[in-house]
Formats: C-alpha cells, structure tokens, sequence
C-alpha cells in the first residue's frame, strides 16, 4: 500500500526546493511544492478507496527504531477510518491552501529576496510532519510529528524574520508548545512505566485493566500537551500572536490542521480517558470555558485576522468539548467543518488583506462588497457556516456536541450555546464591519484577487455549505469508538440555533442599522470593555509571573552567577593561579649563583636522607 | 707501627670536602671559588683511594687518575671563561655577574 | 709511626683547606691550596697509592696550581671586597653545612667500624706497572676519550682567552 509516500512526496517537496529553490523561477518552485501535496492527496485518496471499507486498522511496519531490553519501539504507519478522516483533511485542505499561496504570495520579495521558495519548503515540510504525526501508530511517531510541525509553526510564524513582533511571536509559539510538549513526554513516560510499551495497539489493550490513578494522570498529563497544541486554557496564549505570519499560515497550521492535533490525540487515546473520567471531564471543562473566554475576546478584537485566531481558539473548545463528553466522533465531525469554514475565513481575510494592500484594521475597512465580490459572497458562506445556521456544515457539528453535552453537564450545553450565540456574533461583526456600510481606508484600488486565490475560495464555500451533510462523519466513526446514545431533543437544538440567529441579528443592528451604537455601549461599560479588548491582561499576567522571574532568574542566577562566576571563575582562577604560583617560583632564579649552589647541596642533602630512609640503617 | 683506622682518611675526606663547600658558598671572589671546587676534587680523590685500599683493588686509582686529568682540564678552561669575564665586565665579584635575573 | 706521619699531615691539610677558605687575598689562597695538595700526595704514599701520589705533586700542585697563579697575576685580583648579597645562602648555607657534615659522619660510623687499618705497605697494587696495565686493558675507552677531552680543553681555552681580531 506504501503508505510511506504519503509524507514523503511533501518531504521531497521540502528537500527540492529548500535546498535548491534559490534557483528555481516561481513556477518551478510550484510544481514541486503543489504537485508534491497533490499527489499526497491523490494518493491517501487511492489508498482509501483500496482499503475500504477499513473496518480494521491496516498497519505498516517499517523499521524497529529503538531496541532496548524489552522496550521494542517500531516506525509504524496504520490507518484506520480516524486517520482517514485526518488524512483526508491534511492533504485536502493543504491542496487548496498551497494553491491559495501562489497568489498570495507573488509579491514576496522577503527579507533575502528568496522569501517564495523558502515558503513552500516549509510549508512542505510542515506536511511532513502532519501527515506523520497522523499515520503514527504509537505515540512517539506521533510525537515526532506533533514536535515538527511546532518547528514548522515557529518556522513559518517568524517569516518575516526581520520584524521583531513574527520572531518574538515565533518564539512565543515555539515555548509555550515546549511546556504543552513536556506534560507530552511525561505521559509517555507514565505510559511506558505502566504498559511497557507506547504502541498504540498494546497500550489501548492494556488500558482497560490498569488502575484508574495511572489512567488519569496519563490522561490529564496528555491534555496538558493537547492544550498546548490546541490552544487552549491555560497555555492558548502563542494562538493570537501567531496571526504574525503570513495568511496561508493562519489557515493552515493555525485552522484546519496543526491546532488540531490535540485533538486528533485525545480522541485517539480515547481508550484511556473512557476508563479515566476525571480526566475525560476535564478535557470538557477545559474545552467549554476556553470556548466562552475566546468567544468573548473575540467580539472586541478590531484586527480581523486576531478576531478569527480567537474563534480557533473558542472552537477548539468545542472539539474539546466533544471529545470531553465522550462524543468523539462529534468532534472529530466539527474538527472537519471547522477545517472547511475556517480556513475559508483565513483565506479570505488574506484575500481582503491583499485587496487593500496590507491592510489589517477592520475600522479601516467597510462597504467592499461590490469591489470584491467573490471575496464577499466566500466568506458569507463560511459565516453561515460557523453560525450554526442550518443545514450548513457547522450546524450538524456543534450540534452533536451541544446534544452530547447537555447529556453529560447541562451547563456545559447553556455556556455552549451563549457560546454560539457570541461566535455568531463577533463572526458577523467582522463581515458586516468589513463589506458592508462605508469605505473608511485609505487604499486607492482595492482589487479582486487573481483566480489563483478565488478558485480555493470557492472549493471551501461549497465544502462548508454542503460538506456538513455530505460527509457524516459521526456514522462513519462510529464503529470506531465506543457507542454514545445521544437522544435527538429538537428543542435543544432549536435553542442554540435560534442563539447563532439572535447573534447574527445583533451584529446587524450594531453595525449596519445604526453602526455608532457599538461604540456607546463601549463607552457605557469602559472598564469591562477595557478588561476584554485588553484579552483580560493574561499576557500580561503570564509575563509579570512566569516569564520575567525566568528571565531575571536565569540572567542573575544561572548566566551571571553560575556561568560567569563559577565556571569561567574556575577557568580564569585556573589560570590565575598558575601565574600566581609562577611569579612565586620566579624569584628562585636570582642569577646569584651562590644561591644556586645553596640549592644543588639542599637538593643533595636531601637525596642522602632519602637514601638513608630508603635503605634502612646499614650494616 | 701501629695502624691507622680507615675510617680517619674518610673522615679527613669530608671535612676537606665540608670546607670545599663552605668556600664555594660563601666566597665573592670567582677565583677563590675555583680553588674551593679544586678542593672538593681532592677531597674526592682521598676518598676513592681510600677505598681503592679497602678493596685492594688498583680501580680506585684510575678514578683518581681521571679526576685529575678531568680538573686539569676544567681549570684551564674555567680559567679562560673567568679571564673572558674579567675582560667584559671587569669585576670578579661573582654576586654581579647575575644576567641570568629572573 | 704511621698514625704520626698520618696525623701531622692531615692536621697540616685541614689548617691550609681553612686558609683556602678564609683569606680574604686570593693568592693566600692558592698557596694554602698547594699545601693542602702536597700533604695529600703523602697521605697517597700511607695509602699505597705511589703513581698518584706523583701525578698529584706533578699535575695538580706543578702545573695547575701554576696556571691559578698565573691567572691570578693577570686578572690583578686584589683582595675581597664584599659586596652583594643572597638570602639563600645566609639563611641555609650554614644549617645545610652541618647537617651535611653530620650525615657523612654517619654514614662513615655505620660503614667502617674500624676494623680495617691502613698501614705502610698493605697495599701493593698501586704501582706505575699496575695502573698502567689496568690503564690499557680494562680502561682503554675511557683513556682515550679523555685525550680527546684534553684536546678539546686546550682549543677551548685558546680560543676564549685569545684577543678579538677587530
């Protein structure tokens, strides 16, 4: 089946054009970068159809990686329908994205003029690592996987190496990843200790018969690593400041696919949370609170590309949520729309962005509706979609979960849907501050984008239009994990509709009937409005107690004390003593051979005595 | 005819060669320190004469021959370096001749 | 007889090595010097040693003693003045000379008790016959070598005291 190809035709893609795109002309560049990334596509596709119906997984053996006394750590590749689903997503979405940034990034001369082709590469790259992370069959592929497309995130985030704010967001990324990362390693840890192994096959065995205690810590160790992947409480920070990079980035890793991976990892350990409730109910908990604290940042942000960073944010909660209620399958379902919408709302948000020539601040955008139509129409339809407005994708999604949750928590299922209600809200906030009203910038022409960009546009509208009722994802995971029995309750569902609706409705007035009023409520609730447009100082919090006392700490303790002090003190003092010790023994040459002399019968007295001892009393 | 214990000449030996030493130390004059290493060398040849009859083996005459043909032609030699370093630095004072300093 | 003739000249030997030592002219030095080296050539004889004790009145007292006089007259060496100094030799020179002294003296307890005696005539191997046959048969080597030695002795010393050719 060689499922081998699948990552390594973008790893190709990365090697070619890393090392030699310097040479390349732009179309070149793109043969290899797209054409790589489809024909991944192409072929996850044909594998699929040849494995159907998949009811068992089909693993791959490659080589043993790690042989040490009983521990046997094996390069494996499985697929199973979970992985079809995440296969399917990556390849797909990446397709239309790496399109996407041939427009996009046309104009990029980069800080070294060679800015497109160091793009693709990592881009590449990045898929790589995605795809590996996903066809993993134990946990350390996985986690290769999971630690390279940190790397590419960082990579990417700091594109633009030479402006401060992308390298210092890069580096934001890259560490608060790092700490998610180690909650990671030590599950592993735990889990090797407990089973012995991290296959995915003999841990998920053996889970059923371990101790609860184990299975929880294992369980909530590797939440931690999914929070920090996904973006969610407490470690969300690096998502928003990620917004640095270029677009295509946003959508891609940031939307559709790296963020997800949290996901993807909670529900496919689900064997060990289903035996661990705290922690399956942590992972709601996380999930929903997250979902509302985004939400609410969200709907004051006035940069659009931050506005949909905090909706990431808010709807990885709700997968949270998902997976946390034991409905795995209704999130990996909303994993997949989210993809569709989401990615539309990047794209297209770099599609205004480019109309206007870098501009980034909706109150300096408005009335584009005619000026840019295809844009416009796109990302109407991914706002439908995110609202919950049925029967577009997003509808069937949340509300899977919504059902799921109410009959796991009800205020689970309250929080979400006033959730809902504010996704709507600030989603359309955004569009309707964006393409409708007045024109308030400053750019002379703004310009539809060339087909290049529209075409992808278009594919993720209909997906997020139809792919909700085309693709159902709950029925063809089911088999896969344990049944869950969600009870239609039509008023429920009636409920958080009408929430997406009354959002929607509220947006319009606020910003199309009577636009000033936003601002006068803003101005009536000024210190709550400072506190959520200000993302309730956590930024600042985090870095007043944990990030200054690090640094100070490091730089006081461990770079001035530890290494200047001590190891080069020992170092210098070495070699300070040796001078010291020289400038003693220097005085013995006086040049006065007199005392010379005195030395030599020293020196030979000294023998006698020695020889005396030596030999003891003679005779 | 009474005879003298052996160990007499050894100790005559190390008291000339003690005095060689003495002289060799605390002496500013090269000349006269010289002489005191011209001391020690006889001091040394009683020794190995000494022993050569304790033995009653001739070896200890040839070391004393070859000491002597050694010092005859040390003093010839060192003679000729301290004149060299007369004619230089005109002092036969050897607490100056210290350009070894340090 | 013998501890007579043995104790005058020792007694003669010791008084000039401490002449040698404390005068302060070094001609009164080099005087003593030549009354050490004769009073030990008879000590030679006492020992049986009557070739050495030949070279030694020839060689060292005749010929090398001459040469130290000579020199002596050329460099104009007056007496001593004393200036200069090292802490050395102040502080150990002294200590070391005794413990020296005092360790050789142990040795000679513990290694000659005292029951071999020396007397005139105990010892016949020292003849001018002897020492040559032992010369050119067991120390051949070594006899050659220092005639290249006395070669080399004889250029160096021409060559360092001769005057520069400006």
């Amino acid at each position: 089946m060689q499922l081998w190809l699948i990552p390594i035709l973008p790893l190709a893609g990365f090697l070619i054009n890393g090392l030699f795109g310097r040479r390349f002309s732009k179309a070149v560049v793109n043969v290899f970068a797209i054409g790589s990334v489809v024909l991944a596509f192409a072929w996850a596709l044909k594998t699929l159809v040849a494995l159907a119906p998949l009811n068992t997984p089909y693993t791959e053996h490659y080589f043993t990686w790690i042989q040490s006394g009983t521990f046997t750590l094996n390069w494996d590749f499985s697929v199973d329908r979970l992985t079809a689903v995440m296969l399917m997503i990556v390849t797909g979405i990446g397709s239309l994205i790496h399109i996407y940034s041939i427009g996009y990034m046309a104009h990029e001369h980069g800080p070294n003029h060679g800015g497109y082709y160091r793009f693709f590469a990592y881009l590449n790259l990045f898929m790589f690592f995605m795809l590996t992370l996903v066809l993993g069959a134990n946990y350390l592929v996985l986690f290769v996987g999971w630690e390279g497309v940190g790397l590419c995130s960082y990579l990417l985030i700091g594109f633009y190496f030479d402006k401060k704010f992308a390298t210092n967001a890069g580096n934001k990324a890259f560490i608060v990843n790092r700490i998610g990362d180690f909650g990671f390693s030590l599950a592993m840890f735990y889990m090797f200790r407990s089973f012995g192994s991290l296959d995915f096959g003999t841990v998920f065995k053996q889970a059923p018969g371990a101790p609860e205690a184990v299975l929880t810590t294992i369980g909530l160790l590797l939440l931690v690593g999914a929070c920090g992947k996904s973006a969610q409480i407490p470690l969300y920070v690096w998502l928003p400041d990620a917004m640095a990079g270029p677009t295509p980035v946003s959508a891609l890793i940031h939307a559709a696919t790296m963020v997800t991976a949290g996901v993807y990892m909670c529900a496919r350990s689900w064997p060990i949370y289903t035996h661990a409730p705290v922690a399956l109910h942590a992972i709601a908990v996380i999930g929903v609170v997250t979902a509302f604290f985004a939400a609410t940042i969200g709907m004051l942000q006035n940069d659009i590309k931050k506005v949909f960073a905090y909706s990431t944010v808010s709807q990885l909660g709700y997968m949270f949520v998902g997976v946390g209620v034991g409905a795995f399958s209704a999130g990996v379902y909303h994993l997949m729309t989210h993809a569709f919408f989401k990615a539309l709302l990047f794209l297209g948000s770099g599609s205004v962005i480019h109309a206007l020539g870098g501009e980034q601040d909706m109150r300096r955008m408005g009335g584009l509706r005619e000026k840019i139509p295809w844009t416009f129409w796109t990302m109407m339809c991914a706002g439908v979609a995110i609202a919950g407005v049925p029967p577009f994708a997003g509808f069937y999604s949340k509300d899977a979960i919504l059902l799921a949750a109410n009959q796991s928590a009800p205020w689970i299922y309250w929080v979400g849907t006033i959730t809902a209600g504010l996704t709507a809200f600030y989603v359309f906030r955004a569009i309707f501050m964006t393409f409708f009203g007045t024109y308030r910038g400053e750019a002379h022409h703004p310009h539809e984008s060339p087909p290049v960009m529209l075409v992808p546009l278009v594919i993720l509208a209909l997906l997020s239009l139809v792919g909700g009722y085309l693709f159902k994802i709950p029925e063809f995971l089911a088999p896969l994990f344990p049944a869950l029995e969600v009870h239609e309750n039509f008023t429920l569902m009636a409920i958080s509709t009408a929430a997406g609706l009354l959002g929607i409705l509220v947006a319009y007035i606020l910003y199309v009937a009577s636009p000033g009023t936003a601002d006068s409520i803003a101005g009536s609730f000024k210190g709550l409005y400072t506190l959520v447009y200000n993302k309730y100082f956590v930024d600042e919090v985090y870095d007043a107690a944990i990030v200054k006392p690090v640094v100070n700490g490091s730089r006081t303790v461990l770079w001035r004390g530890a290494d200047a002090g001590l190891i080069d003190g020992l170092v210098n003092g070495a070699g300070t003593a040796a001078r010291g010790v020289g400038s003693v023994l220097r005085r013995m040459q006086s040049g006065n051979i007199r005392s010379y002399a005195t030395w030599v019968l020293l020196g030979s007295v000294l023998l006698i005595v020695f020889s005396v001892m030596l030999w003891g009393p003679l005779q | 005819m009474s005879a003298i214990p052996i160990s007499w000449f050894l100790a005559l030996s190390a008291v000339l060669f003690a005095l060689g030493v003495a002289g060799f130390l605390f002496r500013r004059n090269i000349v006269t320190v010289f002489m005191s290493i011209e001391l020690m060398l006889n001091a040394v040849n009683l020794s190995f004469i000494t022993f050569s009859y304790y033995f009653k083996k001739v070896d200890g005459h040839l070391f004393a021959f070859f000491v002597m043909v050694v010092a005859a032609a040390e003093a010839a030699v060192g003679l000729a370096i301290i004149l060299t370093v007369f004619k230089n630095r005109a002092t036969l004072n050897i607490d100056e001749v210290d350009s070894m300093k340090n | 007889m013998d501890v007579i003739l043995f104790l005058i000249f020792a007694i003669i030997a010791v008084v000039c090595a401490i002449n040698v030592v404390v005068q302060t002219h070094p001609i009164s030095s080099a005087i003593s010097l030549v009354g050490v080296m004769g009073s030990l050539a008879v000590l030679y004889l006492l020992l049986g040693a009557e070739f050495i004790a030949a070279a030694q009145v020839i060689v060292y007292a005749g010929a090398v003693m001459v040469l130290f006089v000579f020199v002596i007259m050329l460099l104009n060496a007056g007496a001593e003045v004393r200036k200069g100094r090292s802490l050395m030799v102040q502080l150990l020179g002294v200590p070391l000379l005794i413990v020296f002294l005092g360790l050789t003296a142990y040795f000679v307890r513990r290694l000659f008790p005292g029951d071999v005696t020396v007397h005139f005539g105990g010892f016949t191997g020292g003849t001018a016959q002897a020492i040559g046959r032992a010369l050119f048969t067991t120390y051949l080597l070594p006899f050659e070598i220092t005639s290249i030695l006395i070669l080399i002795a004889i250029v160096g010393a021409i060559v360092l005291a001769r005057k520069e050719l400006d």
